[in-house]
């Protein structure tokens, strides 16, 4: 009997130290496949690309000439990167401003028990799940100039066709326009997400203090609506400065290169321009703008957040 | 809940009706478009007097858009499968084990999420044809699972953390089961919320995906839907009625699928962007 107590109590302690020797071990062995998809695939071409920014490489010959910072100089002085940052800054706040004006605006009515509820929230979410490029066309034939869906209704006014896609000064905000109607469905299931989660109690306590229903909005919706604000704000940017198919299909970057986002521009100058180093060049700057604005905005809206 | 009077909800209803009515205008122009012959200069918004199929078979076949299906899927299948194999397995010993080397690889993983995709293009392009992968369906599927690993590891692993009780992995450990054993019997189940979510994310993005795919997919036996529009469109810009309506058939099987499984989408793609 005892002897069986001893045996079982030994093993059980083999048992412990095995344990703890696992719990030690990091099992890296389960994130090799993960880690290699990404280190080939994404940090690979990153470090390549730096290298190949520093080249005159045409994109296809076997020879490129190291250039040193010629292609950054060329980049800084050309004034189609300021245009083209410009724009890409523009699809990138532009759209995050609009598409959470709108989709807070949505998310208040939709909140409230209606029996349009349901089905006006289906129908302004369903773009978000389209091929953007598609999108893209679908709103083509809203703004085609002869015959398009828009300017007929400019000539019931009777006034003349505008041109719409050719226009180098509204074109960009036509993009806007179209990436916000598509998205602005997520910034409303965010933001409807996040009101529910507001305890109805804050509101009664202040309407018992009179507070008005701005007051209520200005000081218990927003400041609890901020972990919401962060989230909206972090995935539109990000979306808006990457955009690329909405861009392709309504203007493909023109006129000119009047409505050309980075990645677009990008893409030009690769295959269109055989500039592959000075494409190269351009992504560089890209990463640094994406991750400045993005980091910016993600500490000051935690900052926020712990005020709040 | 009863704040509004009864003229009061009635205004909310119709502001809710003129909302849909605005959101649904541009699909309204595209069937109407779609319906009507070459020719047909009627305005947009009306329907036309005789609805004319003919677009549709004309772009399904010269767009070849049952091919462009069957390569969205298969792309949109396999890189799916990859992106839950991959990332369930990586974020398991991430959200478990916090020893310094897993930190690491674990911020490693959360930073390369904030890299464009696109930024890589030049190199990425230069080593798919070195590699003879250019035009085929596996550097599509590569690509893709590449993009979306970071954050299928980030939702697994605070999914792990916040859900799947430790005891029970740590009595299969007393029984003797090893790591990998544990992981596909007890854990990989339980994940199961968090990896419809990721399907969901996944399915959405690289069935819709055209950045990657106009680079790479260029001939039209491995072209994906949104590929296969666009160079349509490109050849047909003179013919709306023409691309309209394979627009539109290329817009069909991720919207029914949207409206069957409405409450998953947009809790999947919710919970996905609020983690």
């Amino acid at each position: 009997m005892e002897n069986t107590e001893k045996y079982e109590s030994a093993d059980s302690n083999a048992k412990k130290n095995k344990i703890k020797r696992s719990k030690t071990s990091s099992l890296w062995i389960m994130y090799v496949p993960a880690l290699a998809f990404v280190i080939i695939f994404i940090v690979y071409p990153f470090i390549n690309g730096v290298r190949i920014s520093f080249t005159d490489w045409d994109g296809f010959s076997q020879t490129r000439n190291f250039v040193g910072f010629e292609q950054y100089t060329r980049m800084l002085t050309d004034p189609t990167t300021w245009l083209v940052v410009r724009n890409t800054l523009l699809y990138g706040i532009g759209s995050t401003f609009l598409q959470m004006t709108v989709g807070l605006l949505y998310a208040l009515l939709l909140m409230q028990s209606l029996k349009m509820r349901a089905v006006t929230r289906t129908i302004v979410y369903m773009p978000v799940i389209i091929s953007p490029l598609i999108m893209g066309y679908i709103w083509y034939f809203m703004f085609a100039y002869s015959n398009g869906a828009l300017n007929d209704i400019v000539m019931l006014f009777g006034l003349d066709r505008i041109n719409w896609l050719n226009n180098p000064g509204l074109n960009p905000f036509l993009i806007v326009l179209v990436n916000t109607y598509q998205f602005v469905g997520i910034s409303m299931i965010v933001f409807i997400a996040g009101l529910q989660s507001v305890s109805k109690e804050y509101y009664e306590a202040a309407r018992i203090d009179g507070a008005s229903l701005f007051q209520q909005f200005k000081n218990i919706t927003i400041p609890l609506l901020m972990p919401a604000i962060t989230i909206n704000v972090v995935l539109n940017i990000i979306g808006g400065l990457k955009l690329f198919d909405v861009i392709v299909s309504l203007t493909g970057g023109g006129p000119g290169d009047a409505s050309q986002s980075m990645s677009t521009f990008m893409y030009s100058l690769y295959f269109d321009r055989q500039d592959a180093g000075y494409a190269a060049t351009q992504g560089v700057l890209m990463v640094i703008i994406i991750l400045v604005i993005t980091l910016a905005s993600v500490i000051y809206l935690r900052r926020k957040e712990v005020e709040a | 809940m009863n704040r509004f009077t009864g003229k009061q909800r009635l205004g909310l209803n119709l502001l809710c009706l003129l909302i849909c009515l605005l959101h649904i205008v541009p699909f309204y122009i595209l069937i109407t478009t779609s319906l009507k012959a070459l020719g047909d200069f009627s305005s947009m918004w009306v329907l036309p007097q005789e609805w004319s199929f003919e677009n549709f078979i004309v772009a399904w076949e010269q767009a070849q858009l049952g091919t462009a299906m069957f390569n969205s899927g298969f792309i949109t299948f396999f890189s799916a499968a990859f992106l839950i194999i991959a990332g369930s397995l990586a974020a398991y010993p991430l959200a478990r084990r916090q020893t310094k080397l897993n930190k690491f690889v674990y911020l490693f993983f959360i930073g390369i999420m904030i890299v464009p995709p696109l930024t890589v293009l030049v190199p990425l392009y230069q080593m798919v044809v070195d590699w003879g992968l250019l035009n085929t369906r596996a550097v599509a599927i590569f690509n893709n699972v590449a993009a979306f690993l970071s954050m299928t590891i980030f939702l697994y692993a605070g999914f792990i953390r916040s859900t799947v009780p430790k005891e029970l992995e740590e009595a299969a450990k007393i029984d003797g089961a090893n790591t990998l054993t544990i992981f596909f019997r007890i854990v990989f189940p339980l994940l199961k919320p968090i990896t419809a979510t990721v399907l969901i994310i996944a399915c959405v993005y690289i069935w819709n995906d055209f950045q990657f795919a106009i680079f790479f997919l260029q001939e039209a036996s491995v072209q994906t839907l949104p590929v296969a529009v666009n160079s349509f469109f490109g050849e047909n810009s003179a013919n709306l009625n023409l691309v309209a309506a394979a627009s539109l058939v290329a817009l069909l099987p991720m919207t029914l699928l949207f409206l069957f499984l409405q409450r998953f989408f947009i809790e999947g793609l919710a919970q996905g962007s609020i983690k």
